[in-house]
């Protein structure tokens, strides 16, 4: 049965006598109006010098002069191109193809831009391109526009010119070539095959210079044990689409792990088609967003996964490796291997152990399985570093043999955990060089702090699996005077062409059978896939070691990369600042997460204090080394397994940022040795930390049926009816179906479009990629922390979280009522309460939901919003008085109001406070003023546009045209839009499907976004 | 003696009305009579015996995209040109002067690189005959411009033009004057009629002592009321009519910096809105054409003819308007080359729509076919563009209201018309129908 569990957003709200919950749930502006602090001293009122009479002396005067100097309209001017390029029209986007890698996050994408500025970006979805953009890259437009960045070349700390630089550094290396010191290239990963050319003419004319790859997150011991295996440093690229059951250890494949990107193979699996579809075990430690999506969730600290990686390797390779794997996990590990030899080749294990033999395993498993969701072809090259080389080359600074330190896309300073070492090592380096988007922590100790372009100004090529090749295009000139590291390297080479024509030159060898114009239109050329060879190694021996793994005694500390602010590379991106995590739902921080027994055991709680807003206790981290974070907020997290705790990486950067987005601290210190697992030990510290938390805010009000959720065996084997039950109420004291009775007359919407939204809750992972996509799209203003405290975020679009026990209600009375005799009554009452320890997670993207029959449409006293026979709830801005009526009665609060100016306002100084910031306004929707309501339009800018083009070209529309913002960032296809007018239309079919249904059907609104009942594999 | 000093007043401005009149019509007859002066002297002496008239004819068919008389384009000035080369030597020069180059003629080599190495085209078309008449075309003597109106400026209007034509504001000033003559001296005669009756001794009927009409109004209470409601009422609808047209810019029409006239180009010209507003076929944007757009013309129009000049705008001055652009967009009119050096054009925008409204041109012109004028008003009778219509709110619904949408041929509205005009029960449909007055499809 689907609707009688109970979904909860916070642990606070599993306090039934708390009445800030109560009051969260009851008012729709939870802080009081402070009306007391001005009217209610008497005295103060009395004795001021401005009597009333002045004040509306005041008053009058300046309305009038408002009003006279309202009568004179702007001069405004309007300014045609000189020579106007062929391909731009204003007022028509130009789309560009481009595949990016970062160093962190790489996709293949379409760049809209409008009068040559890009201003938004969308998934490339032609054949190949496979990779979709993530909510980092939706918001790299924004650090594109960054005011933030290093706009030209500096020796020294002073401003500089590119023939200085370019005569600094080849007078160093000369030096350097002289005194027989080292010339090292610190690089990140690349997975560019022209710059690796490069390096390698680079390296072959100076002898004494060398690469070195880094990357700031590692996954070090994945590579070395692929290298050991298979002879070659690349990742694994998994196909989860193939896999009927899915083992995790530890590895968060929907979110950071070996770069992600695995949404979209995995969501195939997990939409259920003909009553079948995929299972997936999760052990972990942190709750992360697959251990939200499994089906069965594991929490356990990393030396149990250790064990039990051991343990599904005896079972399914039949060895017998001693395990010490605690008790209560036995069964469960021991279900999940049997189940996953059972799959074979339809089975696949991976694991984010940072551990070469774990890695081992996971290969020798997936070997054993024939898994066809493991292949060794067409390997990721977007992780090469190697943990041992960077020691090598600290240790090289530090004992002065670096003469001169060319780095590019890395800043060591900030993300390594031994900087002292690094800075110390630097000071005996000759001239150092920072190629960098911003002057950063490195590029600030540097004696060369080099400005390059942003990705969306440059020339590169990518290849980020093994056989594909994609080429990186600028979409708007160079903002700043900035040079590519390439461009510096090429005339280091001696050469004087531009990295273009290299790129072009070398793309001739590489995109065989297609050219050069093709491959630039298409963004990605796919090749002949080499699959790697080779394939054993000692996996036994591995076996050994993993399970006589040391266990520290002390918390273990697990660093892992959010889902907003990945590596750091864009701390000072307020989309992404904004961005509630979707596990935790806070923004604006970095946190640790414990589990509710640690919390008790250290005393450390969250609250919901009055005003909606949450505190938590502060701790201070000591790692077994020495290691100190002091002062670090807590988050009770359900599901955190005990014994672990939690910390993001990425956070607390200082260089190059406004004073809003410094925030957080510097997990990166207690990263070391590369080990994302850390022994250490937990103190509550002082004070009480303000997060800008927005999982107790804009509830449902406690109406139940908000999430449906069944599991595969009742929908295979029941009615529809059972598990997507009709709400019923009572009419004329009869029961009938809520969606038979009315209160309004109805609308006819049968001619034309109707729009509806889909959203299937078994496809959505909460990825957030929409969430951004939707700010880039609808000019959505960022509001800051203690804005969003006060629960005044402006996200048109949310992802709701809830956690619910695994017990039904039923489940729960069965038990009640089985109790026998006081011991049993105490210990089972126990087991009841402890909900909170490892929860199921469901998202819940809700935006506004279009009712047909909307109840903002009755209140408001002015009309401003308003019915569509398109099925879009029109909100018409200017109209808009701002009495807030319409946010009260919205059940599914979804509207938003703007308290204040926030473009323009020094006080919200974002990226709309800054000429720079504004050009990435999408100039198809309306900036909101002060004083206005507003919320999801369905992107009406974007449906509109697509009749408008189909109107002039004189054609019906093809399904599969009408897009939002959100549907197109949606790569795992969990959001699906289209016109329910059209009867061969996909949407139609979703609307039709059995597992549809409304949120808070029984309120009668008839909303035209549908969603569709979760189903678990358990 | 009050008597005598009467009379002569009334004699004296008498006289000096007529006195004023007379100037004025002394002085507009004067601009009548000035003469289209000729300088018999400038003509260059004809060389050939052709025919001036055909050849003009085909000048215009084939040299002038290139050549202008007296100014350099492409080509060089054609003028006298029968002055500077022999006949025979032009004829083989026009049919194909590349041949000419080639063949080593100094000549043909020397005029080919004064004239940037640019290529002329060849007319092996052209007779003998053909390019003497173009010859005696080139030869005929520069048509000197009527020498300016004393005293008339150019961009000034209100004065008198070459035409003769005295302006309507002196006209309306010499009536007055005569009504005022004409009041005044009613007002004399009464006088002097009051005067005579008095001295002749006959009496005047004494009026009797009414109520005073405002003492009888102001006892009426009624009255006073409806009267009161009536001026509230009417203040408010001037209030009102006031406050409804703050913001609305109708007739807005600014100075701009380069002074287009659209009475020259869609007018005069008959050019094509959608030449040069291209943008508007396919953009949510009208679009300012870009001066590259301008430069596909005006590479050879470097001067307007004489024609175009108006009694407000003289010849110099349009000239002066396409040296500003080529200014703007760096063309070099001697060397017929870009000198790169640009200044974009600051227009002043006229038809400013609130940042809360979405208009889509392309919506309008290519979907539905409206004329630009419909909104714009008629842009080829203006010298200086202005907004035609209010540009407000009510001004689009009561459009929308209106207009039929044109859904012939035009696949996307099939399967729409069909079922909307069986809803209706009509079979044209209008924007509102269709859904045109729904906020959202403005206001987003």
């Amino acid at each position: 049965m689907s609707s009688n569990k109970k979904y909860w957003k916070s642990v606070e709200e599993l306090d039934k006598n708390s009445s800030i919950v109560e009051a969260l749930r009851n008012n729709e502006f939870v802080e009081e109006i402070p009306t007391d602090e001005f009217l209610g001293n008497n005295d103060a009122l009395s004795s001021s010098s401005t009597s009333r009479r002045d004040f509306l002396k005041y008053v009058g005067f300046s309305t009038a002069a408002a009003t006279l100097a309202a009568c004179e309209g702007p001069v405004n001017k309007s300014i045609p191109y000189v020579l106007q390029p062929e391909q731009i029209i204003p007022g028509v986007a130009d789309y560009y193809a481009t595949s990016v890698f970062d160093g962190f996050d790489f996709a293949n994408l379409l760049v809209k831009t409008r009068e040559g500025r890009p201003i938004k970006i969308d998934n490339n979805t032609i054949a190949g391109a496979k990779f979709s953009a993530n909510a980092r890259i939706h918001a790299s437009i924004l650090s594109l526009y960054d005011s933030m960045r290093l706009k030209e070349p500096k020796i020294e700390g002073k401003n500089s010119t590119w023939s200085a630089v370019d005569s600094k550094i080849k007078s160093s290396i000369a030096d350097a070539a002289a005194k027989g010191g080292q010339v090292v290239l610190l690089t990140n990963t690349l997975a560019s095959p022209s710059t690796e050319k490069l390096i390698a003419e680079f390296i072959g004319k100076n002898p004494n210079a060398k690469h070195v790859v880094y990357d700031a997150v590692s996954e070090s011991e994945a590579l070395d044990a692929f290298e050991t295996v298979y002879g070659e440093r690349a990742l694994v690229d998994y196909d989860f689409s193939k896999a009927s059951l899915i083992v995790s250890v530890g590895a968060d494949f929907l979110g950071g792990w070996q770069g992600g990107s695995y949404d979209s193979g995995y969501a195939k699996g997990r939409i259920p088609k003909a009553g079948k579809m995929s299972r997936h075990f999760q052990l972990e430690a942190n709750m992360t967003l697959s251990g939200a999506a499994a089906d069965k969730r594991l929490p356990m600290s990393i030396a149990n996964q250790k064990q039990a990686l051991v343990h599904i390797y005896n079972i399914v390779t039949g060895s017998s490796v001693a395990v010490s794997l605690e008790d209560k996990f036995k069964a469960e590990v021991t279900k999940a291997a049997q189940q996953l030899k059972a799959a074979g080749s339809k089975g696949v294990l991976v694991s984010g152990i940072q551990d070469k033999n774990a890695q081992l395993l996971v290969l020798a498993i997936n070997q054993a399985l024939v898994s066809e969701a493991f292949t060794t072809s067409g390997t990721r090259q977007i992780r090469k570093g190697s943990n041992a080389k960077v020691a090598q080359l600290v240790n090289d600074m530090k004992a002065g043999s670096v003469h001169t330190l060319i780095m590019s896309g890395v800043n060591p300073v900030y993300t390594l955990s031994d900087s002292t070492s690094f800075l110390e090592g630097l000071k005996k380096v000759k001239t150092s060089v920072a190629f960098s988007l911003k002057e950063d922590e490195t590029a600030l100790v540097s004696t060369v702090a080099a400005a390059v372009p942003h990705y969306l100004e440059s020339w590169n090529d990518v290849s980020i699996t093994k056989g594909t090749y994609g080429i990186t295009q600028p979409t708007i000139r160079p903002l700043f005077n900035t040079k590519q590291f390439q461009d510096v390297l090429l005339s280091l080479n001696g050469s004087t062409g531009t990295f273009y024509d290299y790129i072009k030159a070398n793309s001739s060898t590489i995109i065989a059978g297609s050219s050069w114009n093709k491959v630039l239109h298409d963004g990605i050329y796919v090749g002949a896939i080499p699959a790697a060879t080779g394939g054993s190694a000692d996996f036994s021996a591995a076996a050994n070691a993993l399970s006589k793994s040391k266990v520290a005694q002390g918390l273990e500390l697990v660093l892992y990369t959010k889902t907003g602010m990945g590596d750091g590379q864009q701390a000072n991106n307020p989309w992404l600042q904004e961005f509630p995590d979707p596990i935790t739902r806070v923004s604006w921080d970095n946190y640790v997460t414990v589990s509710n027994a640690d919390a008790k055991k250290y005393e450390l709680s969250n609250e919901i204090v009055a005003n909606g807003g949450l505190n938590g206790s502060y701790a201070t981290i000591t790692t077994a080394d020495g290691l100190k974070l002091e002062n670090v907020p807590v988050i009770v997290q359900p599901g955190q397994a005990v014994g672990t705790i939690g910390l993001a990486l990425g956070y607390g950067r200082k260089a190059a940022l406004k004073e809003e987005m410094m925030v957080g601290l510097n997990a990166y210190s207690l990263y070391k040795g590369f080990n994302n697992v850390q022994t250490v030990t937990l103190a509550k510290a002082g004070g009480e930390h303000e997060f800008a938390c927005v999982q107790g805010q804009k509830t449902l009000m406690g109406r139940g049926d908000i999430i449906k959720e069944t599991s595969l065996e009742i929908f295979n084997t029941k009615d529809a009816q059972f598990w997507n039950e009709q709400p019923m109420v009572s009419l004329d004291h009869k029961e009938v179906e809520a969606t038979k009775v009315d209160l309004w007359e109805s609308f006819d919407r049968s001619t034309g479009h109707h729009f509806n939204l889909s959203i299937d809750l078994n496809a959505c992972t909460g990825c957030g990629a929409c969430v951004i996509a939707c700010h880039a799209e609808n000019n959505v203003p960022v509001v800051g922390k203690s804005e969003v405290r006060r629960s005044r975020d402006m996200h048109w679009l949310r992802i709701d979280r809830y956690y619910s026990s695994e017990s039904t209600f039923e489940g729960d009375n069965e038990r009640k009522e089985n109790i026998a005799g006081l011991s049993s009554s105490l210990s089972t009452f126990n087991e009841m309460e402890k909900a909170g320890d490892n929860p199921q997670v469901s998202f819940q993207p809700v935006m506004c939901q279009h009712c047909n029959h909307a109840p903002c449409e009755t209140v408001c006293p002015v009309a401003a919003t308003s019915h569509s026979r398109q099925g879009q709830n029109h909100m018409a801005y200017n109209r808009c008085v701002g009495t807030r009526y319409c946010a009260n009665n919205c059940p599914y609060k979804v509207r938003r109001f703007n308290w204040f100016l926030y473009n323009k306002n020094s006080e919200f100084d974002y990226h709309m406070n800054d000429d720079l910031g504004r050009m990435v306004l999408n100039p198809d929707v309306n900036v909101r003023s002060r004083g206005v309501m507003e919320k999801c339009s369905m992107c009406i800018q974007m449906t509109q546009a697509t009749i408008l083009k189909a109107k002039r070209e004189g054609r019906a529309i093809v399904d599969g045209e009408f897009q939002t913002a959100c549907s197109n960032a949606c790569s795992t296809g969990a959001m699906k839009f289209g016109d329910v007018n059209d009867s061969e239309a996909e949407i139609t079919k979703l609307a039709a499907d059995e597992r549809m249904y409304h949120l808070l059907e029984h309120v009668g609104t008839k909303p035209n976004v549908i969603y569709h009942v979760k189903v678990r594999n358990t | 003696m009050k008597k005598v000093g009467n009379h002569n007043s009334i004699s004296r401005k008498l006289f000096l009305g007529l006195a004023l009149s007379l100037i004025f019509s002394l002085t507009s007859s004067a601009q009548e009579a000035a003469p289209a002066a000729t300088d018999a002297a400038a003509a260059p002496a004809a060389a050939t015996g052709g025919d001036a008239v055909k050849g003009k004819e085909l000048f215009n068919a084939n040299c002038a995209a290139c050549h202008k008389l007296d100014a350099k384009a492409t080509g060089p000035a054609l003028r006298g040109i029968a002055g500077k080369y022999d006949a025979s030597w032009l004829h083989k020069w026009v049919r194909n002067s590349s041949d000419l180059i080639k063949s080593g003629d100094a000549q043909a080599v020397k005029v080919f690189e004064e004239n940037n190495k640019a290529v002329m085209s060849a007319f092996p078309q052209l007779s003998d005959g053909d390019i003497d008449n173009i010859i005696a075309y080139t030869s005929e003597p520069k048509a000197e411009a009527p020498a300016p109106a004393a005293g008339a400026t150019e961009a000034v209007p209100g004065t008198g033009g070459s035409d003769g034509g005295v302006s309507n504001n002196i006209i309306l000033g010499a009536l007055s004057l005569v009504m005022l003559i004409l009041v005044v001296m009613l007002f004399l005669v009464n006088q002097v009629l009051s005067k005579v009756a008095k001295a002749n001794g006959i009496e005047t009927a004494p009026k009797t002592p009414t109520t005073p009409i405002w003492k009888a109004f102001a006892r009426n209470q009624f009255l006073v009321l409806v009267t009161a409601v009536f001026l509230l009422l009417a203040s408010a609808y001037f209030v009102y009519g006031f406050l409804m047209q703050v913001g609305v810019d109708q007739d807005y029409a600014p100075i701009q910096p380069i002074h287009y006239s659209h009475r020259i180009h869609a007018g005069d010209n008959e050019i094509n809105c959608k030449y040069c507003h291209s943008a508007a076929r396919v953009s949510k944007n009208g679009g300012i054409p870009s001066l590259n757009v301008c430069m596909n013309c005006h590479k050879n129009i470097a001067e307007v003819a004489e024609t175009t000049a108006t009694p407000e705008y003289s010849k110099a001055f349009y000239d002066e308007q396409i040296q500003k652009l080529y200014t703007a967009v760096g063309w070099d009119k001697t060397t017929q080359t870009y000198t790169g050096k640009t200044q974009p054009v600051k227009w002043v925008r006229i038809h400013n729509l609130p940042d809360f409204v979405y208009f889509n041109h392309s919506q309008h012109v290519t979907v539905a076919g409206i004329e630009c004028q419909t909104c714009h008003g008629p842009v080829q009778e203006y010298e200086i563009q202005k907004q035609f219509a209010p540009l407000t709110m009510g001004w689009c619904i009561d459009c929308h209201r209106k207009t039929d949408v044109k859904m012939e041929g035009n696949e996307y509205y099939t399967k729409i018309h069909d079922e909307l005009s069986k809803k209706y029960g009509v079979d044209k449909l209008t924007a509102a129908q269709m859904g045109g007055l729904e906020c959202g499809k403005c206001h987003y």
